[in-house]
């Protein structure tokens, strides 16, 4: 559908938010030298990783980093290795290794949902970027992960949240600075107007980019359907009649009721407005605690 | 596949002075046109009961824990909701003055706003800059709310006397709004649905109907092209060969084929292809394409120049210009001090020269003269930049008339310009002028040190594309030249940022302070009776006459290595880029006895 023509009489909606999040990843690229993006291998940070081939014309020109919580379902794992070998990307995999061998966690029955967030992600998302805990980087001649020990600091973070997923991430900005231990002052935030964004910082800041702020869920699956991006299956009915709408960890996640077996029925049945009313992030049983979940992790650094 | 193209979407900012009932007005759009997920009303209906305190449409909107102790929006936030006509993005902009700069920031992603004015307590200072700030925004299509009718008994005279004044308000800022709509939001008087029973002397439409009458701001597509390069890619792994500039088209369109210039350096190529990742194959790009251009020429251009159409009309090319600013900044912005503009993709140091006026907040209407610009001020203007930047004054051509100003790593102002002011007395001229009435001479004088040495001094400048070669030559300068036994030095420039500029990078805006360091050694070298050699990879015309001015009065000879792309470029001497070094320094030998620096037996 989308040809010259086309795109030279109207741009669509997201004609215009693939635009946008290309203009951010570029502004990113320029302005920072250590520059990493978040892939949790879902769909959201899947389409961004397609809008950054997007942006360098089919290249990735930053590595990828995935935080593996060793509770991620199988098939996550497997799509991710596979992607990482076909498109050639630079993959970093971090883990909380000493937690996970200390059998500190929520099903090992030693620790609540959201403190097994903050230790499995939020911890591990940490010292992983500062570069203090070893790292695993994906090696393409061996075909396999091999361990670094002391990785360089990544002081520029892209991250794939939405503004429409909760409430607490439809206050971000699309250049959202942290401080040395990643807090968030949400009450004073840099002003972002005609495509000027904070790119200067004093040492010691670190930034998040957030290129798909403005996107919907609907928006996604629609650009996936688009693009044809490859998505893990989890996301489709395998004939159980029922799938997965957020993936997370197997112990905290559950799949919705749907017999959608492909995009264009993941597009179909979201625009019935079937789950309208139905938090996207409802099967991630984390949200629930503590009143507002998600916002305590966020303070704390979570994405 | 048939997706929703065809459904439009909007940005549309709510905003209003503190308490006049933004949060509340959007809790109840969102709630009456049933948007809101489900349960969360008895949710926040259920968490008042709790805490015994009476619910508010307001809550539903205060996700965050810090906005429901303090009772206020302190940031924007965003709902989606949905019409038969288009998509609305909703953006509920703070009314705090503390949080002006996050009201900014909701406001500038709007393509319409709706002004909240309570009718009780009138129209606030907030009232004002917000119509102020629409208008600088260049939001045109704009709305008034009368909110809180029911609180003086949904009287007509208060809604019309409201209008009349605020109207009169803001046709002084040439803003006109579309509509005056009178609305009780906590009992959802036309708001979503009509209040015909308590306002029977209002027939105009509800804020709902008035939303979907709005119309999308007209395409950008016919106004002039104006392509900020944001970054060139040559990306070589899998043997990608293309050298691309990547950049998102602000206005116009362009096509293959069309010769384009780049401001502010005048660089001139012509467009080869245009560039896509899994896309079909197309020959244009147009306003609002994030798009990538290889040309047919090499060009050696940094990011932040202004692609621009050569049958269009230019964009002006200055140092200095008189501008519309409000600031946001904590600290107050000063003579003296010096900032970075940022203006399409390009960044500048700048200056404030002058403060004409600023506009009084309490009124926005009267002036007051000072000196300097504070917080929340609006003030009108002259500001002067190191070096030229390309931009459009802001009554031709918006999109690239606006800009930004950093202080101290946060952005602290925003500012449209109004127009291009003479700058051919610019602040290096006037510094350079300081330091020569100042200069200190010895009693050994520059013509007592060319006699001693047999040679005058002067500055040698190599320039062009390729580095390597540069450096190649500049060696070899240096060494014939001191074989001869004349007082050569080359500088190289690895060494010139390891040391000099260790404190700085050379890269962005930084670049222009190690330019003005070099041109400051020159000056001391050539003093010391010196012929100083140093090569500067890809000088433009400004980075070149920066260096002649501010080694005078000594003077500069500019030899170049390969053809310039932009034939305004200056220089004494052009060598083919694959010429041999011998041929070279000869070539160069020449040069410096025509110019008298060397007498003819000596080499």
């Amino acid at each position: 559908m989308n040809t010259t023509e086309t795109i030279g009489q109207s741009s669509s909606t997201l004609d215009r938010l693939e635009a946008q999040s290309v203009h951010l990843l570029r502004e990113a690229y320029r302005e920072f030298k250590s520059l990493v993006m978040l892939w949790s291998i879902g769909k959201d940070s899947t389409v961004l990783l397609w809008l950054t081939r997007k942006a360098f014309f089919g290249h990735v020109p930053f590595p990828l980093l995935h935080i593996d919580t060793g509770y991620k379902i199988p098939e996550m794992i497997r799509y991710r290795d596979e992607i990482v070998r076909q498109w050639r990307l630079n993959m970093i995999v971090g883990q909380n290794v000493r937690a996970l061998a200390e059998k500190r966690t929520f099903p090992d029955g030693r620790l609540t949902r959201l403190d097994c967030c903050k230790t499995l992600k939020t911890e591990a998302l940490k010292y992983t970027l500062s570069g203090e805990w070893p790292r695993l980087r994906f090696d393409h001649q061996a075909g396999r992960y091999v361990e670094e020990a002391h990785g360089e600091a990544f002081t520029g973070v892209i991250v794939g949240v939405r503004a429409d997923e909760e409430g607490s991430r439809s206050k971000e900005r699309y250049f959202s600075p942290r401080d040395r231990d990643n807090d968030w002052n949400a009450g004073d935030q840099p002003p972002e107007l005609w495509h000027q964004y904070k790119t200067d910082f004093a040492p010691g800041t670190h930034i998040r980019v957030h290129p798909l702020l403005d996107w919907t869920e609907l928006d996604i699956w629609e650009y996936i359907a688009r693009e044809a991006i490859p998505v893990t299956s989890l996301y489709f009915d395998r004939g159980e009649g029922r799938r997965y709408r957020s993936l997370g960890c197997h112990p905290c996640t559950k799949p919705v009721v749907s017999t959608a077996r492909t995009v264009d029925e993941i597009v179909a049945e979201l625009r019935t407005g079937k789950f309208a009313n139905v938090a996207e992030r409802a099967g991630r049983a984390q949200d629930k605690e503590d009143g507002g979940g998600l916002e305590t992790l966020r303070r704390a650094g979570y994405m | 596949m048939n997706n929703q193209d065809d459904i439009e979407q909007m940005n549309v900012v709510v905003v209003g002075h503190v308490d006049h009932g933004k949060s509340t007005l959007i809790g109840r759009l969102m709630a009456d046109t049933h948007s809101l997920p489900q349960g969360k009303l008895e949710q926040v209906r259920a968490t008042c009961a709790r805490n015994a305190k009476p619910f508010e449409y307001a809550f539903l909107l205060d996700a965050l824990k810090d906005e429901q102790a303090q009772g206020i929006t302190i940031d924007t936030a965003r709902c989606f909701f949905k019409t038969a006509r288009r998509r609305y993005i909703l953006i509920d902009a703070p009314g705090h003055i503390e949080f002006l700069r996050n009201m900014i920031t909701g406001a500038a992603r709007a393509e319409a706003a709706m002004l909240l004015i309570d009718a009780r307590e009138g129209i606030q200072e907030n009232s004002r800059r917000h119509g102020y700030i629409m208008s600088m925004l260049g939001i045109r299509q704009i709305c008034v709310l009368v909110n809180k009718l029911d609180l003086v008994g949904y009287d007509q005279r208060v809604f019309n006397a409201l209008r009349a004044e605020y109207e009169g308000f803001l046709r002084r800022l040439d803003v006109h709004p579309l509509r005056f709509i009178p609305v009780s939001a906590v009992n959802g008087l036309n708001v979503a649905r009509r209040g015909d029973a308590e306002m029977p002397w209002y027939d105009g439409p509800t804020m709902l109907e008035q939303l979907d009458a709005l119309e999308r701001p007209p395409s950008l597509r016919e106004l002039p092209f104006r392509f900020p390069v944001q970054d060139i890619y040559k990306f070589t792994e899998g043997g990608d060969e293309r050298r691309i500039f990547a950049g998102t088209v602000l206005t116009g369109s362009v096509q293959v084929g069309q010769g384009v210039s780049f401001q502010p350096s005048g660089k001139r190529s012509r467009i080869r292809s245009v560039e896509a990742f899994n896309a079909a194959p197309r020959s244009q790009a147009f306003a609002g394409d994030a798009s990538g251009f290889t040309l047919e020429t090499q060009l050696y251009i940094r990011p932040g120049e202004l692609m621009v159409r050569d049958d269009q009309p230019s964009p002006l090319i200055g140092r200095r210009f008189r501008a519309n600013l409000f600031w946001m900044g904590r600290a107050p912005m000063i003579q003296g001090k010096t900032y970075k503009l940022k203006i399409g993709t390009a960044q500048a140091p700048l200056k404030l020269v002058a403060v004409l006026s600023v506009l009084d907040a309490a009124d926005f209407v009267s002036e007051r003269s000072k000196q300097q610009v504070d917080r929340h001020d609006v003030a009108e203007c002259v500001m002067e930049t190191h070096r030229p930047i390309a931009f459009d004054r802001v009554d031709q051509l918006l999109q690239t008339g606006r800009f930004v100003v950093v202080d101290d790593y946060e952005i602290a102002g925003a500012g449209i310009a109004l127009e291009r002011m003479d700058d051919s007395d610019s602040t290096v001229a006037e510094h350079v002028r300081g330091r020569e009435f100042a200069w200190e001479g010895g009693s050994v004088t520059p013509a007592d040190r060319a006699t001693a040495y047999g040679h005058a001094s002067k500055f040698v400048l190599l320039t062009g594309a390729d580095p390597g070669k540069l450096a190649a030559l500049a060696g070899s300068i240096e060494q014939a030249l001191f074989r001869s036994g004349f007082k050569a030095y080359y500088l190289r420039p690895a060494n010139a940022l390891r040391g000099l500029g260790a404190d700085i990078q050379f890269r962005g805006e930084m670049r222009d302070e190690h330019i003005r360091r070099l041109g400051e050694l020159a000056r001391i070298l050539t003093d010391a009776g010196q012929i100083f050699v140093t090569s500067l990879p890809d000088a433009d015309e400004y980075d070149l006459r920066t260096l002649e001015l501010l080694n005078s009065p000594n003077e500069i000879l500019v030899v170049r290595l390969g053809e310039a792309s932009d034939v305004s470029m200056p220089a004494h001497l052009t060598l083919p880029a694959g010429v041999e070094p011998d041929t070279g320094v000869a070539a160069v030998c020449r040069l410096l006895r025509e110019k008298k620096v060397i007498v003819d037996y000596q080499i």
